[in-house]
């Protein structure tokens, strides 16, 4: 395969130029200034350059950084996971439901846990939608609940025998100190321990999920921004048939 | 800034539409009590602690009161009764409940335990009544913020380092610290106790917490020369404990909504009614400037279509902070800078909102919101929302101005997402310092039609809602596109109807006899 290197652009093919901001928990002076280039220099940034460093008070200071980046990466030797599905619309959603179920698919949707920010799941559930991309309420061919905020997995597993779900979204927005992988791995594990994980589609989405994360979790797919409801009724629907398939 | 010229009459509807929403709600929802209510009750009356397995005394007395259908009667009575009976305090008398050693009656003589009760709430009140002059004298010695008021959370999740992050924040300039509660604690039917330094996505309101935090911001306001506010969630189900707690370790301000908890974490609606009303008359006694979150409904609805569901419920909640107690000045009520940033003009609807939100209400601490909803990970875009939200509310003369992060939608504030969110407002508040004198609207423009054209929305909403009743219009979902029903949702076993002989001894305290 050709090798592909790609390093960071700036104004000129393989400058590696990047830019990097950090904070230091010491007031700022000449050794502190020093320090911070020497970090950016560790880091793998030539010719660190120091474009702001300021005094942020009761002894931390805020560093901006600008350097030439050392490293290049070959783009041709990676193998990224992405769901494999089309994207259909929203139409053709519904008639490949109709045919290969011929019934309503029960979507449910959920934050989990702590997690009190629905913004996600509600572009991808409610009516709505997002960005003129209506949600999954709007499907014909679907039931879609939206459970909202701070769902218990408990409850939302319990949710899922009782309205017989054949998909589940679960969005992880905030997050703290990772807890949102805690979150989805108890989910996950509950479903499993169930006896529930093969007869539901498991889906995450988030600003910080990519698919491959969401595979390692034990989840078919994983979406990250840049989202829409028929991204993900799309890869479903495809889930669904494929499984059926096997 | 001109004013917009809006139509006063109007204003005036809308404002009777909402006045007879809240006090029909009262009316209803004055007949019951809750055990919230009645613990708060009792921690105002000097119980406090917790048991051997962590439980609130506050929580084992109720549940005593609950167990021998007492409760209807009110906690103080009985507590009060005990106490002259046994010759203890009311700390005693919760430590020998929860210890098994002493079961609750009604007091043999009823009216001689209601004058204690009355004379031991009255010590408290002289307590609080202390902490408010003590603000107000802190305010007087070591300076008052310049407005609007720089409002940063902080959310590590362990109080003491809280604390660093709250002193940084206000030597850097925020006016007002609020610290984020643990995730889920507004769905815990009791308060946690002590100091903590564990929780997720912020940290448990207790009132060891809310004293440590309260020592540290008047130990750097000294120091700054500027009184610094902190700011709790008086939400959820212990809305009224939380009021009392704050009252009592001087909390500056509370997020206290009047249907929040109903519509956002699916709290009762009776029972959010209740508590939400004895919550705010501690509120109000205490000098506690309430924040309430109109701003919620434009994250889940549209925030250009949802406009007037932000006026409407502005207008009710002030009707309920009044039948509270609460001045204008009191009433922080709450709006938001999200409207999609791919909207044509949105800037200009931006500006109408919050003008018009200000007319409505020209002597409230208003809060304003930046941008959440639309906020997308690209730091640099994000840092532009925030400068524009910046410009709308020095533009509009907003109170407390919530700072927006450039890192929203990502992580909670890292040291120098807050030390550039500071540095962006205040270079906006001071380049733009004159800026609303200096300019007009144009009649007739789009700014102040915009405007009109939400206030008879809002108008028109409130004449539905009263046709109706606020129950119903809630169960409509006609705020943030949600629905509630008044039987539904988390709490409503702690609703208990009050007997006719029922008795509290604050609210003639507190409201001065209503």
């Amino acid at each position: 395969m050709t090798e592909q290197w790609v390093k960071p652009y700036g104004d000129t093919l393989g400058d590696g130029r990047v830019q990097l901001s950090f904070t230091l928990p010491v007031a700022l002076d000449e050794t502190t200034k020093e320090g911070a280039k020497r970090l950016a220099a560790m880091m793998g940034i030539d010719e660190p350059a120091l474009a702001h460093a300021e005094d942020m008070g009761r002894g931390f200071s805020f560093f901006i950084v600008y350097g030439l980046c050392r490293h290049r990466v070959d783009l041709a030797s990676l193998h990224v996971v992405k769901p494999e599905y089309e994207v259909l619309d929203k139409e053709a959603i519904n008639r490949l439901i109709a045919d290969k179920l011929g019934r309503r698919m029960v979507v449910l949707g959920a934050c989990i846990e702590t997690d009190a920010h629905t913004v996600g799941i509600d572009a991808i559930m409610n009516m709505k939608g997002y960005n003129g991309h209506k949600g999954l309420e709007s499907y014909h061919g679907m039931r879609a609940i939206n459970l909202g905020a701070q769902v218990d997995s408990e409850d939302l597993v319990a949710r899922a025998i009782e309205e017989q779900a054949d998909v589940i979204l679960v969005s992880q927005v905030v997050t703290q100190k990772n807890i949102h992988l805690d979150n989805l791995t108890r989910l996950s594990d509950l479903l499993e321990a169930e006896g529930l994980r093969d007869k539901i589609i498991l889906v995450v989405g988030g600003p910080r999920i990519s698919h491959e994360l969401a595979k390692e979790l034990g989840y078919d797919a994983g979406f990250g921004t840049k989202t829409y409801a028929e991204d993900v009724a799309s890869f479903v629907i495809h889930e669904w048939i494929k499984r059926g398939a096997a | 800034m001109t004013q917009l010229h809006l139509d006063q009459a109007q204003i005036d509807r809308a404002r009777d539409s909402a006045r007879r929403i809240a006090q029909r709600v009262y009316d209803e929802m004055s007949r019951f009590t809750t055990t919230t209510v009645e613990r708060a009750t009792l921690r105002l009356l000097g119980v406090d602690g917790v048991d051997e397995n962590l439980v609130p005394l506050p929580n084992r007395v109720v549940s005593h009161l609950q167990e021998r259908q007492l409760l209807q009667h009110g906690a103080a009575s009985a507590v009060l009764g005990a106490m002259k009976e046994h010759g203890l305090s009311a700390m005693q008398v919760a430590e020998a409940v929860a210890a098994g050693t002493l079961s609750l009656n009604r007091p043999k003589n009823e009216a001689a335990a209601r004058a204690d009760a009355d004379a031991q709430a009255r010590s408290m009140c002289e307590r609080i009544i202390r902490q408010r002059t003590q603000r107000e004298a802190r305010i007087k010695s070591v300076g008052e913020a310049s407005l609007p008021w720089l409002y940063l959370i902080v959310a590590t999740g362990n109080i003491h380092e809280d604390i660093v992050q709250a002193q940084a924040a206000a030597e850097q300039g925020a006016d007002i610290i609020a610290v984020i509660r643990s995730t889920g604690q507004s769905l815990l039917d009791y308060v946690p106790y002590g100091a903590t330094t564990e929780g997720f996505g912020g940290t448990y309101a207790t009132q060891e917490n809310f004293r440590l935090m309260r020592a540290a911001l008047d130990e750097v306001g000294e120091r700054l020369g500027r009184y610094i506010r902190l700011t709790n969630y008086c939400s959820g189900l212990c809305m009224p404990e939380i009021a009392a707690m704050g009252a009592i370790e001087r909390l500056d301000m509370m997020l206290n909504d009047s249907m929040y908890g109903i519509i956002f974490r699916d709290i009762n609606m009776q029972r959010t009614f209740i508590d939400q009303f004895f919550s705010r008359m501690v509120n109000a006694y205490a000098g506690v400037i309430i924040n309430t979150g109109e701003d919620n409904y434009l994250t889940t609805a549209d925030a250009y279509e949802a406009a007037h569901t932000v006026l409407a419920s502005q207008l009710i909640n002030e009707q309920f902070a009044y039948l509270s107690g609460l001045k204008p000045d009191q009433m922080g009520l709450g709006h938001a800078f999200e409207i999609n940033p791919e909207m044509e003009n949105g800037f200009l609807w931006e500006l109408a909102h919050a003008q018009l939100v200000r007319q409505v209400f020209p002597d409230a601490a208003l809060k304003y919101m930046p941008p959440t909803k639309h906020m997308s990970g690209n730091i640099f875009m994000g840092h532009l929302q925030d400068a524009l939200f910046n410009i709308v509310s020095t533009a509009t003369r907003q109170n407390i101005h919530l700072l927006g992060m450039l890192t929203e939608a990502l992580h909670t504030p890292l040291i120098q997402d807050r030390f550039l969110a500071i540095q962006n407002a205040k270079y906006v508040f001071s380049t733009m310092k004159d800026l609303h004198a200096e300019i007009q609207f144009k009649p007739g423009g789009l700014i102040e039609s915009r405007a009109q054209t939400v206030l008879a929305e809002a108008e028109r909403m409130l004449a539905e809602i009263e046709e109706i009743g606020l129950p119903a219009a809630i169960g409509k979902g006609m705020f943030a596109e949600i629905s509630r029903t008044p039987d539904g949702g988390k709490g409503l076993d702690g609703v208990v109807r009050k007997s006719d002989d029922y008795y509290n001894p604050f609210p003639k305290l507190m409201l001065g006899g209503r």
